[in-house]
């Protein structure tokens, strides 16, 4: 009896204390998780979209009539599969994490679909434009607001067959990424009248390109293809450069960086790329963005996905909002999202959770920056790209 | 094929040898002395380039804009800060551990290699990116058909060849080359002929380290840009083709790195897989090279080392 009374005192008051917090604060503190490259060759990118996740955080916390205070973990992906998988499953065990805003680099983010399935862990995808990754899979929890590289590819296709280039050559890193990028461009570009005079892959450490690029040189194509992210972008560009090649470069959205012009200097100019969506001061709420960016003084500039990984925060939190931190009641929510209204646009996700709303931006690097295309001295005539296109 | 693109290939490939060459030169050295395989060297190769990056970037701040001072400013800063970490690693590291197991030096060095890494990665800013490396040689260049010859690239592949000789000359021909000889021939009697031996260790830990740093640079100058993580890749690089040459021998060193430069030039555009797998088959060559031939291409004479 005695040990009874001992036991029912001690719950009672495990219940008091465990009831007090909710009691004495408002708000209820709930824990997603910002996933990402924070270190190695992509971190620029990575930092850019914590800090834009983080922003929308920061704003979300600020404003009084919301009922949940959220903390953001960050984790590091270092854009290698086997490091995300770990971290998705750090993330995905901890059953205070209710969602993620995950992963930039398209290699990580398919090895980790099946770990976020596993946990029942919703996510939405800020960055990686690998098709598969929402359309390979029937998982619930995967949402991705970004476009895909099929669309990508599509405009890129028609955009340098349309400059009057007849030949190409790919180079492509050999990670699901660069692979992925091959296939839609080859695709794309033969519908269009290009010719592939080559197609090479590439290891996603390599560091010398010289013997490959000889190949390229002796085959002479109007445009060197290149698929994959910024630091092989960078070394291809530059031996480029040491072995005379003349042709036309032009990648994808993997090197529409800031850190590809800051290590390349001048000879970034006249570099193609294309990226999903507009650029940020052009979106739908681009000057809200970035006022309240400069106004929080991250260290780093958002970079191009920075606007994505800022409303997959937002889609999150005002799911858990509506629902409460319930990982299965969020996953059914954001499978409702239809003409959210966000800063990049209206998102609506489709069966596979992918955003259907696919807006390509070209770009060009003039004088040191990313220029759109069509405002681009380029586009107009008063300057020359490769091959006086 | 074309005679200009067959030069480029091979021109290429002499740049990647010279690189190679100049770590595995290091890696043997080392082995020749002290029987030890040093394996973060190719991490001071990195710590070189950075080393190289910073003193260019204090120089710039300076005012100091003399094209060929700057180079040769940068050139000795890596190489001495290398010189010194070598003597340290080997005063601190390896020679405490003599009486161990071979084994622990390994590790413990494969362990340094990644505290240099992840240092330089913390606490270079921005380190965590590629950084772009300056262009500090001329680069003017000739057109000979689809060959392209640089100055710039002429002027590393000259440096590094006239490094690696150096080294060689002052191994072969000097008194302080004597001593390590006879060090690496058998330290007990050099210590007997009144050899400093720990004195010695230090100088050739020192000479392969600085020239491990000048590598650094030329690799620097050579791609225009650098990464915290090159070093892994180099020596393991540095290391097979050290091994495969003959680990002991300078000239087998020289013989491995340009070996493995032209298997992976093949192994890039002559094969009919993917060049995605120009390590694989390199790497494979090496291992059926190491079956073959156990003890290196140049194997030594059981006695002689260096």
């Amino acid at each position: 009896m005695q040990r009874f009374l001992v036991t029912a005192c001690t719950l009672a008051f495990a219940c008091v204390a465990a009831m007090s917090p909710t009691a004495l604060h408002a708000k209820e503190t709930v824990k997603i998780v910002f996933i990402g490259p924070l270190t190695g060759g992509n971190a620029a990118l990575g930092l850019g979209g914590r800090n834009s996740a983080d922003l929308a955080v920061q704003l979300h916390n600020a404003d009084a009539k919301a009922k949940y205070t959220f903390d953001m973990v960050k984790l590091d992906d270092q854009c290698k599969p086997d490091i995300g998988v770990q971290v998705a499953t750090k993330a995905g065990a901890d059953n205070g994490i209710i969602a993620g805003v995950t992963h930039y680099c398209s290699a990580v983010a398919i090895a980790t679909v099946d770990t976020y399935h596993k946990f029942g862990l919703p996510v939405i995808v800020w960055g990686a434009v690998l098709p598969a990754i929402t359309y390979g899979n029937d998982y619930p929890e995967i949402h991705r607001v970004n476009g895909t590289m099929i669309n990508q590819n599509e405009v890129n296709a028609k955009l340098v067959t349309g400059l009057g280039y007849k030949t190409w050559v790919i180079i492509h890193d050999t990670t699901d990424y660069g692979k992925g990028h091959d296939e839609y461009f080859t695709k794309f570009l033969t519908q269009d009248g290009g010719k592939i005079l080559a197609d090479f892959g590439v290891g996603a450490d390599q560091q010398d390109f010289t013997a490959i690029l000889t190949k390229v040189k002796e085959l002479n194509p109007d445009v060197v293809y290149f698929g994959g992210l910024t630091p092989i972008g960078v070394r291809l560009r530059s031996q480029m450069d040491k072995l005379g090649i003349k042709s036309q470069f032009e990648g994808t959205s993997g090197i529409v960086s800031d850190s590809y012009i800051q290590a390349l200097g001048p000879l970034a100019e006249g570099t193609i790329a294309f990226i999903d969506g507009a650029p940020i001061d052009k979106l739908p709420g681009g000057k809200f963005f970035l006022d309240q960016y400069a106004a929080h003084k991250y260290g780093e500039p958002p970079e191009a996905y920075g606007p994505y990984a800022f409303v997959a925060a937002n889609l999150i939190m005002d799911a858990i909002e509506k629902v409460g931190p319930n990982r299965k009641a969020v996953t059914a929510e954001l499978a409702k999202t239809k003409d959210h209204q966000s800063i990049v646009g209206p998102i609506t996700f489709d069966a596979h959770g992918q955003n259907v709303v696919p807006i390509v931006t070209a770009y060009v690097v003039q004088d040191g920056k990313w220029v759109v295309w069509g405002d681009s001295d380029y586009a107009k005539g008063k300057r020359k790209l490769a091959g006086g296109k | 094929m074309d005679p200009g693109v067959l030069a480029q290939y091979a021109f290429n490939g002499l740049m990647l040898g010279v690189i190679y060459a100049m770590v595995a030169v290091g890696f043997t050295l080392f082995f020749g002395v002290l029987d030890v395989i040093q394996f973060a060297h190719g991490d001071v190769v990195m710590a070189g380039a950075f080393v190289a990056l910073a003193t260019y970037l204090a120089l710039h701040g300076l005012g100091v804009a003399v094209p060929g001072l700057v180079v040769i400013v940068v050139a000795c800063a890596a190489a001495l800060a290398m010189a010194l970490l070598g003597a340290l690693i080997a005063r601190y590291l390896v020679l405490p551990l003599r009486a161990a197991p071979a084994f622990n030096t390994l590790l413990i060095t494969l362990m340094l290699g990644s505290i240099l890494r992840e240092l330089v990665r913390l606490f270079y800013p921005n380190g965590s990116n590629p950084q772009p490396f300056p262009r500090l040689l001329p680069t003017a260049s000739v057109n000979l058909g689809n060959f392209t010859l640089r100055l710039d690239t002429t002027i590393l592949l000259v440096v590094g060849l006239a490094t690696i000789f150096v080294v060689n000359l002052v191994v072969r021909r000097t008194r302080l080359g004597l001593a390590i000889r006879a060090v690496a021939q058998d330290s007990e009697t050099a210590r007997v002929m009144g050899i400093d031996f720990q004195r010695i260790v230090l100088v050739t830990f020192a000479i392969g380290s600085a020239l491990a740093g000048i590598a650094g640079v030329v690799y620097g100058l050579y791609y225009n840009e650098v990464n915290f993580d090159i070093g892994l890749l180099l020596g393991v690089i540095g290391f097979s083709a050290a091994v495969v040459g003959g680990l002991g021998s300078i000239y087998g060193a020289i013989i491995g790195g340009f070996l493995f430069a032209a298997l992976q030039t093949i192994g890039s555009v002559a094969l009919p897989v993917s060049s995605a797998y120009n390590n694989v088959f390199a790497f494979a060559v090496v291992i059926i090279l190491m079956t073959w031939k156990p003890t290196g291409l140049i194997a030594e004479p059981t006695s002689e080392r260096v």
